[in-house]
């Protein structure tokens, strides 16, 4: 497989900072940096990690399952993170992730049919401070009520959306 | 930057760059006291830094409040084996937020403190941990290991001392589990990340089978002050035992929740309403959740409590990870307990079955209650199953998900009874699913 000479970079990078004979140690960054780059976990995949870390496919296969954030199948362009746990909960979250549902025509883990949109309820994110939180792929949203979660969506929709970690 | 406004009251020591320009860059560091610790700890035996943190009174900020400096101690120096410096950025704990804010903020207070734990068993490698969430963290870390190495506080022979250090950042990928430090290890090693007999705890046998000093982020950012200004100076910030000050992260019903970074020891009450500023909309205080969802909750009459490791662990609760849930007096602790086991029944990596079965049919059990199938004897079989999970699993997650189970129980049982009444008069019972 080929990837981009960032992600080559990163992995030539991940390859070195781990003991000699350790390179397993590698598996779980490369899933994960080479998701984002391709979309998702293909088998392809696995089998060009195992034989950069040298282990077997299986070893690879093996921790795709336990890590949530690993996908066999591909999320949206947008990955829609919901954070549900108690701080959030305790400010409105519940509420947010029904209106989340419903604004979307999502259920949880569902992608919208044109690819844009994917949405998911999830464990907490590490913003409890600044609740309600969510996150569209790794872009921070603090604070967020279910008219700023709207016009969060309305501009993935009409691709004015922009990065910004709160 | 912050997401927050400070208070007055705060007293800043470990978050005191937080608000300079360009907070993260190595020369604003290097001319608001950084890596002076260091340079002094190079001129340290190893004995002596650690005598030092033991003075010092730091404890463990990821949870278990376990003494810093004896943890070092721990670590075997003469194996011929090499040795690893791991850092805990997992940060996963629900209600706990500030990790995030010193990586974010002030990465190479964290380096510097990481390089000294490095000196003290002379290991040459060391890995910051960062769950994959914090992905924009890993840039910003990243990008500061870059400026030590170019300034010579990373790579070769570390200002001329003749010992060589590397960090390297790693990304987790989503598991709570990791955050425990046999596990954290596992997921290191490219595995799935389920925990380790014990002992050997990691500090004789940890990462790569080699002995390991494994601290959360903010223990290893409080390091640098402790060797700037003295171990006596921080244990005089704190109370007994319990050294320094800790970010405090209050979320939930408070006017200003907020990451605060007050005294060890701080009275809960005063943290409420002198820096948060009271309970939101006028309403009355229920209960708080002191240390992050693990711990169990203390309710309002409970809460005139200083907030140290030994205050809590005598109120039958712990000061955990330092994340504060404030609840008010409208919150449906039915839904706080349902929601807390989901999460610890999501998280459970399967490994022990007390764990794995337990908090799935807990969740169950308070899935069915919520949703108005609950039975009497439901309040007391919770109880019963949380009580068989406690010390029977490798890990502490069954313990995570059983103490404050139980916590809700003991302490709200009212309002499993009324949740009872309340379902019995509008709905009928269903059958009993097996659970």
């Amino acid at each position: 497989m080929t990837f981009s000479p960032e992600l080559e970079a990163r992995f030539a990078k991940l390859l070195e900072s781990y003991p000699t004979g350790r390179q397993r140690s590698a598996v779980v960054p490369m899933l994960l940096y080479a998701q984002d780059e391709i979309g998702c976990v293909t088998q392809e995949l696995v089998e060009e990690v195992a034989h950069r870390c040298g282990v077997t496919p299986l070893q690879v296969d093996e921790v795709i399952g336990y890590y949530s954030m690993l996908h066999r199948k591909p999320l949206g362009k947008y990955h829609v993170q919901v954070c549900t746990n108690i701080a959030c909960q305790a400010v409105g979250a519940e509420e947010l992730w029904d209106h989340a549902c419903e604004r979307l025509r999502l259920g949880n883990k569902e992608v919208s049919p044109d690819g844009l949109i994917s949405l998911e309820e999830v464990e907490c994110l590490g913003a409890c401070s600044w609740a309600p939180a969510i996150q569209i792929n790794y872009d921070f949203h603090h604070h967020v009520t279910p008219e700023r979660f709207d016009r969060l969506m309305d501009a993935l929709a009409n691709g004015s959306y922009s990065k910004k970690a709160s | 930057m912050r997401y927050n406004e400070p208070s007055p009251l705060e007293q800043m020591i470990i978050s005191y760059r937080f608000d300079l320009p360009n907070s993260t860059s190595i020369d604003t560091y290097l001319a608001n006291d950084g890596y002076v610790a260091v340079k002094k700890a190079l001129a340290m035996t190893p004995e002596a830094i650690i005598e030092e943190l033991k003075v010092s009174s730091l404890r463990g900020r990821g949870g278990a409040g376990f003494p810093t400096g004896m943890k070092w101690s721990f670590v075997p120096r003469n194996t011929g084996k090499p040795t690893y410096v791991i850092c805990n950025s997992d940060e996963s704990e629900p209600g706990t937020c500030k990790d995030r804010l010193l990586m974010e903020n002030d990465p190479h207070q964290l380096i510097e403190g990481m390089l000294i734990a490095g000196w003290t068993i002379k290991s040459n490698k060391g890995y910051i941990f960062i769950r994959g969430e914090y992905r924009y963290l890993i840039e910003i870390v990243d990008r500061a290991i870059a400026e030590a190495y170019e300034r010579g506080y990373l790579g070769k022979n570390i200002l001329g001392s003749g010992w060589d250090f590397d960090v390297y950042t790693h990304t987790g990928a989503g598991a709570y589990e990791c955050g425990e430090e046999s596990a954290l290890l596992e997921s290191l090693e490219g595995k799935r990340g389920i925990p380790r007999l014990k002992p050997p705890f990691p500090a004789v046998v940890g990462a790569f089978q080699s002995p390991t000093i494994l601290n959360n982020c903010e223990t290893y950012s409080a390091v640098p002050w402790i060797f700037r200004n003295g171990g006596a100076a921080y244990a005089a910030l704190g109370t007994p035992k319990n050294g320094g000050t800790r970010l405090m992260c209050v979320s939930g019903h408070v006017n200003k929740p907020g990451v605060y970074e007050l005294p060890m020891g701080f009275p809960l009450m005063r943290l409420i309403n002198e820096i948060c500023g009271g309970i939101r909309n006028g309403k009355k205080l229920k209960a708080v959740i002191p240390g992050g969802s693990s711990s169990p909750i203390l309710k309002a009459e409970e809460c005139d409590i200083p907030l140290d490791f030994d205050s809590l662990a005598k109120a039958k609760t712990m000061a955990g990870s330092g994340g504060l849930v404030v609840l008010d007096e409208d919150t449906d602790i039915v839904a706080v307990a349902l929601r807390t086991i989901k999460f610890y029944a999501h998280e459970s990596c399967g490994w022990c079955i007390p764990c794995r079965e337990g908090t799935t049919w807990l969740k169950k059990i308070l899935s069915r209650f919520h949703d108005g199938g609950g039975l009497q004897s439901d309040i007391d079989l919770i109880g019963e199953l949380a009580g068989n999970m406690l010390g029977r699993t490798f890990c502490a997650l069954g313990d995570a998900a059983a103490m404050p189970t139980a916590a809700f129980i003991a302490k709200f049982r009212g309002e499993f009874e009324a949740y009872l009444n309340k379902s019995r008069s509008t709905q009928s019972v269903p059958e009993l699913a097996v659970v």
